[in-house]
């Protein structure tokens, strides 16, 4: 293999202390002592994520991000499944249609979702649902499962289904016995990624939720549009954790390169 | 989830049409209901009569059109999303791709760390990467303290376009690494050795060998890139303060401050049409120049 030049490393560092350089400063900075936004040197403190815990809109919105976040990836699960072995394993008409439909979240801007779902949920009366807004979530992250489900079940032997259908297996059995155990890191690794997109969804989330149902990155991005102090930063130093913790959750699942990077 | 068809038991052929359907029947049902119906219903009432006093008519104009597309506000904001999304595609063509290039010929465990670190930033919420950059950019912030420190006077970073563009750059360039890096993985080692032991440059071989061969890798990440920025909300929000708007913020503004819902969608749905519109010739034009240098 060849060697990178030393403007080719140079350039290389660069390029990866700007991509690191917004979290490390959060994380740094939610350890300051201050009132303002500074670096801490001499003195460390642990008073604004004491804070944050306190900041009992804060708690709530992260509590209803994590019930969301778990609702919602759980259902997109239990769609994309099912719909990820019908686009996967059979050919009928309007295959390439739903197959469209089902990715196109991933095209159309949540802006655009956003302002379109508030119009629905507006006439039907569901504005401030906790429960339509998950399944907007829903519709949002499907797209991540079903990419995940079609890589796993395209890659997976389907002679065993085969052979065990052909011993008498019945065609739930074979499903939950043979062709489940395989598929299952594509499975839970969509969910985590749906967790993870739902958990960050920002844009269409502003739209569609009620005071009472406001996720953690509307309450924050809220927060920082009028206030700025250190709480924010504590906020953001425990996102930043939370997500390094996912992440390696992933990559022991179903290999974090595989997942960002797509499948070979 | 009883009916996963497969050859061994071939069923007959109008119940193997049916089990397919029926299978993504629950999913195509949500996304009937809450993709396709809304967007039909905010098509329908970007058509509708907005009165400030009593709210969305139940009669048809094409006055929100009219505004959006003769009104010097409305145009200026458009220009503005779409230079500062073009110029952010730039940019992440110009660093995404050699970067990409640079992490492939790494060795082998910085070659995955590497690329993790760059690819990481996407699992985190933007909120927090706009916040991180306020932070970095602000007249207080790490960037203005730096060059105070080698004496260049302070500079108003934050709330202006360049900070925009900074932390769309940082939001984005994931999107153009990644397809690089695809193209890269599927590149042949060997014809750039070949290139290299009949005397080409190095540089020539980037030209001639590498490039051809990445380019549909950086079009697709380009147009990833350029779809999200035009759509960006969070970072205008955040880093571009009350007075820098680009579209995704002025639909906000309609919706929650104005109240104005017809004119938003009408303003969201411009938006989308003008993406798609762009996005497709885009590829169009390139398809076909693709064609042409590949004879």
């Amino acid at each position: 293999m060849s060697k990178n030049g030393p403007i080719a490393l140079l350039f290389n560092a660069l390029v990866i202390a700007f991509m690191l350089a917004p979290l490390v400063i959060v994380c740094v900075v939610a350890f300051t002592p201050g009132n303002t936004l500074a670096i801490p040197t001499t003195e460390f403190s642990l008073r604004w994520f004491r804070a944050v815990f306190a900041h009992s809109d804060f708690v709530q919105s992260f509590r209803n991000s994590l019930w969301l976040a778990s609702i919602s990836a759980t259902l997109a699960t239990v769609l994309a499944v099912p719909a990820g072995l019908a686009i996967a394993r059979h050919t009928f008409p309007g295959r390439d249609f739903l197959n469209g439909l089902f990715l196109s979240p991933l095209i159309i801007p949540h802006l655009v979702l956003g302002v379109a779902l508030l119009r629905t949920f507006s006439l039907i009366g569901a504005t401030g649902s906790f429960f339509w807004l998950a399944l907007a979530h829903v519709v949002i992250i499907t797209p991540y499962v079903l990419r995940l489900v079609l890589a796993s079940v395209e890659g997976s032997d389907r002679s065993a289904e085969q052979a065990a259908l052909s011993l008498g297996a019945s065609q739930a059995t074979v499903f939950t016995r043979v062709t489940l155990p395989m598929i299952l890191p594509g499975v839970t690794g969509g969910w985590l990624l749906a967790f993870i997109n739902s958990f960050d969804e920002v844009t269409m989330s502003i739209f569609v939720t009620a005071p009472s149902t406001v996720t953690l990155p509307v309450r924050m991005y809220m927060y920082a549009t009028e206030s700025i102090d250190p709480l924010m930063a504590a906020v953001s130093a425990l996102m930043v954790a939370l997500t390094a913790v996912a992440m390696l959750v992933l990559d022991r699942i179903y290999g974090l390169d595989k997942i960002l990077v797509g499948h070979k | 989830m009883s009916s996963v068809a497969v050859a061994a038991t071939p069923p007959a052929p109008a119940a193997a049409s049916r089990t397919p359907w029926l299978l993504s029947a629950p999913a195509f049902t949500l996304f009937a209901c809450l993709l396709l119906v809304p967007l039909a219903l905010t098509a329908v009432l970007s058509f509708q009569v907005f009165d400030h006093a009593t709210g969305v008519k139940n009669s048809f104009t094409l006055a929100h059109y009219a505004a959006v597309l003769t009104d010097d506000y409305y145009h200026g904001i458009f220009w503005r999303t779409l230079w500062i999304s073009a110029l952010t595609t730039l940019i992440c063509v110009l660093v995404g791709a050699p970067e990409a290039y640079v992490l492939s010929r790494m060795r082998s465990p910085w070659r995955s760390i590497l690329l993790l670190v760059v690819l990481a930033p996407l699992l985190v919420s933007v909120v927090v990467r706009a916040f991180g950059w306020s932070m970095l950019l602000g007249p207080e912030g790490v960037v203005n303290q730096a060059m105070r420190a080698v004496g260049l006077p302070s500079m108003r970073i934050l709330y202006t376009e360049a900070a925009v563009v900074i932390a769309l750059v940082h939001v984005m360039l994931p999107f153009m690494v990644i397809p690089v890096w695809t193209s890269l993985q599927k590149l042949d080692p060997g014809v750039e050795d070949a290139a290299l032991s009949l005397q080409a440059s190095h540089f020539t071989t980037l030209r001639r060998i590498i490039f051809p061969q990445v380019l549909p890798g950086i079009l697709s990440g380009s147009l990833i890139v350029f779809g999200l920025s035009a759509s960006a909300f969070a970072i205008p929000g955040l880093l571009g303060g009350r007075r820098l708007k680009m579209v995704a913020t002025v639909v906000y503004d309609e919706y929650l401050h104005e109240l104005n819902w017809p004119l938003g969608a009408a303003i969201a749905l411009t938006l989308l049409l003008a993406n798609l519109a762009i996005m497709l010739s885009y590829n169009r034009v390139l398809e076909r120049s693709y064609k042409k240098s590949l004879g």
